[in-house]
């Protein structure tokens, strides 16, 4: 790490152009790790493996591990871990299935499809998935139980009584505003998606330049500024290359001529439409950039952090660290449950083993996004390219026809190695004691 | 200086706490006023630590009573303590090692704007306040385990001064420092007294407890030996009351 406070004072030593950028040299390890894989799998596959359709399809995938590692961030940050997210996302999603298909129909003579019952639908998921991290944190906060045991007796209970839910069948979802959350089902088209990528550029310009003047406010350095436009230049370009590319993913023809059917009208001859953005996607974006927030900018988020360091000093700051910890577990059941929600919409179907071992994937993808399970250390951004990072090579590996037992064989040496390339970079600058 | 006309800053009368059966503190009464510095000392374990948490909050008391300005009060966290403006500044320091000094300066007590912790005026108002109490402090947006002994010990002390305090407890605040750091130390203290602060000072050392402290409260094995006027007595006088647990003949009458 430089010494920023020194270099505040005006002669500091001459920098590099990645400490003038003040890139976080773990998200660029990241990013090239990222590139990495996409280049390999591009090259192996010849091409398809960055076709839009790919990307599509690797994006969408990765939204309900990416979700929920979001919620896995500030779990681990705070020194606590969660076994259970993969069994709570299926038993919001069973909770999800029965209420549209079965019990909300039933009690109010409604027929499934209507509007009013999802609405019900997903206000029901997020409450159990929120109620469910409470007891959790309750038992953890509280009742002083270690995490790891109450959240693995978690993964057991809430997996099972899912089971029970549903009698142990699965639950056909038909609904077309419910898949409208699953992907290739609900997507923006071109057009729509421009405009939200040129909003959301918009929107991370005026971040970065407002972050500028309140720093100048303050009379603090600031990095020059063609370094800030640099940066600037990189996030829009990386947002309108995402929103470029997904809109060159043509919807089959066949299909176009259902929807057409379907509104009773003749598909014009020559008709062409694109994907874009899926709105799981975008949900995901949300999620991301909605934590990142609670993360740096609220108390919430600075205590999580605070905790982490060192609980005792939390505690003597009087921070409730108690009653924090059963927010933090609320908020990763709310997460598996918007998880659940995305899930069950893209398989179309509540199945008993939703989220099976889902949990392992969130936790990898937290931890290769460099989340230290010491605590105190993560970023959200980092686990969402921990997902995307796995998926791809999951997505990459089954393209080329590797066989499942190597994928993971291959995607548990990824996770293994990506820690251990951190301990010694960490090592090398000195940063570890 | 005539203080016992004035009701004292703070009061801890006939304070209990045991742990498991074993008497930390056994019937333990101390005072503090204003512009005052008590020095409590005694060997490991002798309770002093455990006695001073009751008022810091981080432990609660069995039995006695706290009164500050003379109206008894409840403490049972460290929000307690925070709101009858006792600032502690533990010997572990306490600080969140990951986070940067501005952050663990305002920790539970953070500048917001709008809703949101305004990093940018808490950064500001540390460098302030650091540029009076150490005023070679650079390290600004490093987490603090990146500092030294002495950059974080300043951390500690900025953050029991910035809000105001009115009473301040002080544990081995020059333990793990050096000598140009501890003479800092001591020139902050005398600066906090002579603006009326109350200090509870625990200290080892016996050449620091002379040179800083106006009364000094002994304990051993949980109960109060005695508390003297550090004037009145020898740097003798108070480490046989810390090894005999006896007050020197010439005061006990």
């Amino acid at each position: 790490m430089t010494d920023q406070g020194l270099s505040a004072q005006g002669a500091g030593p001459r920098r590099s152009v990645i400490d003038t950028l003040e890139i976080d040299v773990r998200l660029l390890g990241m990013l090239m790790a990222f590139a990495a894989v996409a280049l390999v799998f591009t090259i192996w596959t010849g091409g398809t493996f960055v076709g839009p359709r790919n990307v599509f399809n690797i994006a969408v995938q990765t939204v309900p591990v990416a979700i929920m590692a979001c919620g896995m961030v500030f779990v681990i940050v705070a020194r606590h871990i969660d076994l259970s997210v993969g069994s709570m996302l299926a038993m919001c999603s069973a909770v999800m299935a029965m209420s549209q298909a079965q019990w909300l129909p039933a009690l109010f003579g409604l027929e499934y499809g209507n509007p009013a019952i999802l609405v019900a639908t997903i206000l029901i998921g997020l409450v159990t998935g929120t109620l469910i991290g409470s007891l959790t944190g309750w038992l953890v906060g509280y009742q002083r139980i270690p995490s790891f045991i109450v959240t693995l007796g978690g993964l057991l209970i809430w997996r099972n009584l899912n089971w029970f839910t549903t009698n142990g069948q699965s639950v056909a979802l038909t609904d077309p505003n419910l898949l409208m959350f699953g992907g290739t089902e609900g997507v923006l088209g071109a057009t729509a998606s421009w405009v939200v990528g040129l909003i959301a550029s918009a929107v991370a310009v005026w971040v970065i330049a407002s972050a500028r003047r309140t720093k100048q406010g303050h009379g603090f350095m600031v990095k020059p500024l063609w370094a800030e436009t640099v940066m600037a230049g990189l996030i829009v370009g990386a947002i309108l290359f995402f929103v470029g590319w997904l809109s060159r993913y043509p919807i089959p023809e066949a299909k176009l001529k259902r929807l057409f059917e379907a509104r009773g009208e003749v598909m014009p001859e020559g008709y062409t439409a694109m994907h874009g953005l899926p709105i799981s996607v975008l949900i995901l974006i949300l999620v991301a950039v909605v934590m990142t927030v609670v993360a740096k900018k609220t108390t919430f988020g600075r205590y999580i952090f605070a905790m982490g360091g060192n609980p005792d000093a939390a505690e003597l700051s009087g921070i409730n660290t108690r009653l924090l910890t059963v927010k933090i577990f609320a908020l990763m059941g709310f997460l598996c449950a918007i998880a659940g929600l995305v899930a069950q919409a893209r398989l179309q179907s509540h199945g008993n083993d939703l989220g099976d071992k889902w949990e392992l994937w969130v936790i990898a993808a937290t931890v290769i996004g460099g989340t230290a399970l010491a605590g105190g250390v993560g970023t959200i951004y980092g686990a969402v390219l921990g997902a995307l990072i796995m998926q791809s090579l999951q997505s990459g590996m089954a393209m080329v026809g590797v066989d499942t037992p190597f994928q993971n064989i291959i995607v548990g040496l990824v996770l293994v190695i990506a820690v251990w390339v951190d301990i010694l970079y960490r090592k090398r600058l000195g940063l570890t004691k | 200086m005539n203080q016992t006309a004035r009701t004292p800053l703070v009061e801890m009368r006939d304070i209990s706490i045991s742990f498991g059966g074993i008497k930390a503190v056994d019937h333990v009464s101390i005072d503090l006023h204003p512009g005052e510095v008590v020095g409590l000392l005694g060997h490991n374990g002798a309770g002093k630590s455990t006695l001073i948490k009751c008022l810091s909050g981080a432990y609660q008391k069995d039995a006695g009573q706290i009164l500050i300005n003379g109206e008894e009060v409840t403490i049972n966290n460290p929000r307690d303590a925070r709101a009858q403006n006792i600032e502690t500044i533990y010997q572990t320091l306490a600080l969140a090692d990951n986070l940067d000094a501005a952050s663990n300066l305002f920790l539970g007590r953070e500048l917001r704007r709008s809703g949101l912790v305004d990093d940018a005026k808490m950064e500001a108002e540390t460098r302030k306040i650091m540029g009076r109490l150490n005023p070679n402090f650079r390290k600004f947006n490093v987490p603090v385990s990146a500092l030294s002994g002495g950059q974080r010990q300043s951390v500690a002390i900025a953050r029991a001064v910035y809000f105001n305090a009115k009473i301040l407890i002080m544990d081995e605040p020059t333990a793990a420092l050096g000598p140009h750091e501890t003479q800092m130390v001591a020139e902050l203290i005398q600066e906090l007294k002579a603006q009326g602060l109350g200090i509870f000072l625990i200290e080892h050392d016996i050449h620091n407890v002379m040179k800083l402290c106006d009364r000094a409260s002994v304990m051993k094995n949980g109960q109060l030996v005695g508390t003297v006027n550090v004037k009145d007595v020898t740097d003798d006088d108070i480490l046989g009351m810390i090894i005999l647990g006896k007050k020197p003949a010439h005061l006990a009458a």
